[in-house]
């Protein structure tokens, strides 16, 4: 056992390190707490928890445990808590937990039933572990610990704050790339400029933590409830609040970390996000609201994603990602500046890929089941590779349940609403398909969404699996898939964003204008823009890519759903399409063969169409809700464009990576 | 008096207790985490259960006694019971916890006097067999 100290030099180094900055030593060392009124349990919950080198504090009692956490701040860096105490409930502790300190909370019980599980999921939990527990169980926590640390560290990267408490918006934005700069002329048009202005500032990064106590908080929920999902402004939010002292950055700040349970506050979040990503100089700022949430403790979408990525990877598609692609893939996610990376690439259109999404998606479905049965198995597909498989995701997956899709795509275009808000798109898409196929996708989102700063956390779950999945897992499927693929194909998750993605999701994107009929209503039109942007940019390469974004809808919707991450990002319209439906992926064969064909003409021509398409973001099948959301989105077509300028400067996009020519888009089976 | 018990007679008694289901593999689990540092964590964590239970069953018994019976409540002692049943391997008090629940959720006052009755059986036998293979191997 470390002595705490050491556990406090565990977590300043890991600060400290680039990518998550974890210390050679870790996880030991990790300093948990667990909370359990059955004294068996307890002794051996220790006794297992010391076995890994963890620090543990025992506690039978929630108040207790909460005063132990109230008094030592920064003392703890995981909670392990019981859903039944005799003073407490579970639940409670965790809301407290979340809105106070925002530490990662796994929920432990020996009731295996989905209702109680969702609950945990919808409550924030990060994990949700069956008992009795097994000591392997308990060995991996500290991925959560590291996954909420990225999502904080990811906010200050650029920018080195220390503090990792401090708002997410802020952070973010400032230090991502500088790239939130050239947005902040779009963002004027947003209607949040208020907002906006919040987060431009950049001494206002190191706003004190407010302590959202539960009062505060519900105060706050009824500001909210009151405005109404679309009217809840910070700014309005802080005059019903009417709390001396508390400002509206306060508020914003928390309305972005707090991930609320219910999906109209999604919508909100995603909204904010969107706008954000839009306008507001900081990319990621909003990502970090989402993400840092209390939601964060989704483990179970992680391993979600990682039996996605497992199933993907055991099928063979995602096979062969080599581990400096996946390495690569990772420190794009992690913001790095390291883009350029061929490794990553990800290949937009995986023949396999496109195949083979419809299977993950059955596969995704099973995995979401056995995630939720199979708390324990938070599997990380990649050792040592956090994955963003945050609840957000897995929350957004409940959300919408089968519709995960929607959710997903939601925050996928939230996250990418950085990086181009057709990278969401197509990711949620992905996303609800499979965890495979997202992992793929996903880790040109992810990775873009990282560079950007933090933008994978606005989708929250959805996104987080996602971004997370793609990093990790997508990048890792990526890699595996694109191993194949020729260098020029590759998919620069790191700076391109999406440009890989964008091809294949130019195609889809080219397409998307005609999927848009195919699309069930996830358009995202973003995604068009981007799209449109894209192709148009010749330093995209997407016009390398050749994917045409030709009017083969099909095309494109194909090479989403296989992509699915790359499409998402750039065909928020087609993927969503794609993501929300595997069918398409049916079809996509079908596309395919005239998106090959689309290739030669690409750019250009595609794009006109794939922009009128998109914009009609709701028909999104999963309920208004999406609809809310993507309406938003959509109506920032030009700040898409925008947006993928922007990203284009900023991460230089590889041309030659787009040389799709050489993906062979021709060999797709047809 | 302590006999001198041959380690394949340990094993033994250990193994049968696997066999005739009394235990499960969350019992290894326990195993495994004794160490040179807690020689007897097994048989603490044991010791700890047993007393522990003893109050749970007190608990239930009582409850058991007051007519119309909360169910809610007899439930409720059963997930603990069960949690920390669960949380030793001990299987057959496993089953019949389970089956109690049942007889809650059907709110059949009856069914949740017998199964109850078969969880005491269970828990004491159980803690009688134990009991002996600490004496043994220890």
């Amino acid at each position: 056992m470390m002595p705490s100290s050491s556990g406090g030099s565990w977590k300043s180094s890991g600060a400290g390190a680039g990518d998550g900055g974890v210390p050679d030593q870790f996880p030991a060392g990790l300093r948990v707490l667990v909370v359990d009124d059955d004294p068996t349990c307890l002794m051996i919950l220790e006794k297992m928890l010391r076995h890994c080198n963890y620090e543990v504090t025992k506690c039978n009692r929630a108040e207790v445990a909460l005063s132990f956490l109230r008094e030592n701040k920064n003392g703890f860096d995981v909670v392990i808590s019981d859903v039944h105490m005799p003073d407490m409930d579970g639940f409670k502790l965790l809301e407290h937990i979340g809105l106070e300190m925002d530490l990662p909370v796994i929920m432990m019980s020996a009731d295996d039933s989905k209702s109680v599980v969702m609950k945990g999921v919808t409550h924030g939990a990060c994990d949700y572990l069956i008992k009795p527990v097994r000591i392997e169980a308990l060995r991996n926590i500290w991925q959560h610990v590291v996954r909420k640390r990225k999502h904080e560290w990811k906010d200050f990267e650029p920018s080195a704050s220390a503090d990792e408490q401090k708002p997410p918006e802020e952070p973010d934005y400032s230090s991502s790339a500088n790239e939130g700069h050239n947005w902040k002329s779009t963002k004027r048009r947003k209607d949040e400029e208020d907002e906006a202005d919040e987060r431009d500032d950049p001494s206002s990064l190191k706003k004190p933590r407010v302590v959202w106590s539960v009062e505060l908080h519900q105060q706050f929920v009824a500001a909210v409830n009151q405005l109404g999902i679309d009217k809840a402004v910070p700014k309005k939010i802080l005059e019903r609040m009417n709390v001396p002292g508390l400002t509206r950055e306060n508020v914003a700040s928390h309305l972005q970390t707090f991930l609320p349970h219910n999906s109209k506050n999604l919508v909100q979040k995603y909204r904010l996000y969107l706008r954000r990503l839009s306008g507001s100089p900081l990319p990621g700022g909003m990502n970090v609201g989402f993400m840092g949430g209390p939601d964060a403790g989704y483990g179970s979408m992680s391993s979600l994603n990682g039996l996605d990525l497992q199933a993907l990877s055991a099928s063979g598609q995602l096979g062969q990602l080599p581990p400096q692609s996946l390495a690569t893939l990772q420190a794009v996610a992690l913001g790095r500046s390291n883009n350029s990376k061929s490794a990553i690439h990800v290949p937009v259109i995986d023949q396999r890929n496109i195949f083979s999404v419809e299977n993950p998606k059955s596969r995704y479905s099973e995995v979401q089941s056995q995630h939720l049965n199979n708390s324990s198995k938070q599997i990380n597909l990649l050792p040592g590779i956090p994955t963003n498989m945050e609840p957000k995701h897995f929350v957004s997956l409940q959300q919408s349940g089968q519709h995960s899709f929607g959710s997903m795509n939601h925050q996928i275009l939230i996250q990418m609403g950085g990086q181009s808000q057709s990278q969401t798109q197509s990711q949620n898409q992905v996303q609800s398909n499979t965890n495979a196929h997202h992992g793929l996708r996903q880790p040109v989102l992810s990775n873009d969404m990282l560079t950007r700063g933090g933008v994978v956390d606005v989708s929250t779950s959805v996104y987080n699996p996602v971004v997370s999945v793609s990093q990790a897992s997508s990048l890792v499927d990526f890699s595996m898939n694109h191993k194949t693929d020729s260098s020029g194909s590759s998919y620069p998750l790191g700076g391109s964003l999406g440009i890989p993605n964008v091809r294949a999701t130019s195609s889809a994107l080219q397409g998307d204008g005609n999927l848009d009929t195919k699309v069930s209503g996830r358009r995202i039109v973003p995604s068009y823009d981007v799209f449109n942007d894209l192709n148009q940019n010749r330093e995209w390469g997407l016009q390398d890519v050749g994917l045409t974004f030709d009017q083969s809808p099909h095309l494109i919707q194909v090479g989403l759903d296989a992509s699915s991450p790359l499409l998402l990002q750039h065909n928020h319209s087609s993927v969503s399409e794609m993501g929300g439906q595997n069918r398409n992926l049916a079809s996509g064969k079908v596309i395919f063969s005239p998106g090959v064909e689309a290739r030669t003409h690409h750019n250009g021509s595609n794009v006109g169409q794939q922009r009128n398409t998109y914009v009609k973001p709701e028909s999104d099948t999963d309920g208004s809700f999406h609809n809310t959301l993507y309406s938003e989105l959509y109506g920032q077509d030009d700040l898409l464009v925008a947006i993928m300028k922007q990203q284009q400067q900023g991460v230089g996009q590889p041309e030659n990576e787009f040389g799709f020519d050489g993906y062979a888009l021709d060999d797709l089976p047809v | 008096m302590e006999v001198n018990h041959t380690k394949s007679q340990i094993n033994f008694t250990r193994n049968s207790l696997f066999e005739q289901g009394y235990l499960d593999e969350q019992f290894t689990q326990l195993e495994d985490l004794q160490d040179d540092a807690n020689p007897n964590f097994v048989e603490e964590v044991v010791t700890l259960f047993f007393s522990d239970s003893t109050r749970l069953i007190r608990n239930v018994d009582t409850a058991l006694e007051n007519y119309p019976l909360d169910f809610c409540k007899l439930d409720d002692y059963m997930h603990q019971f069960m949690g920390s049943s669960s949380s030793i391997g001990a299987k057959k008090v496993k089953q019949e916890c389970t089956q109690f629940q049942e007889c809650c959720k059907a709110r059949n006052a009856e069914g949740c006097i017998r199964a109850f009755q078969r969880v005491k059986q269970e828990h004491a036998t159980l803690k009688r067999k134990l009991e002996t293979y600490f004496q043994v191997s220890l």
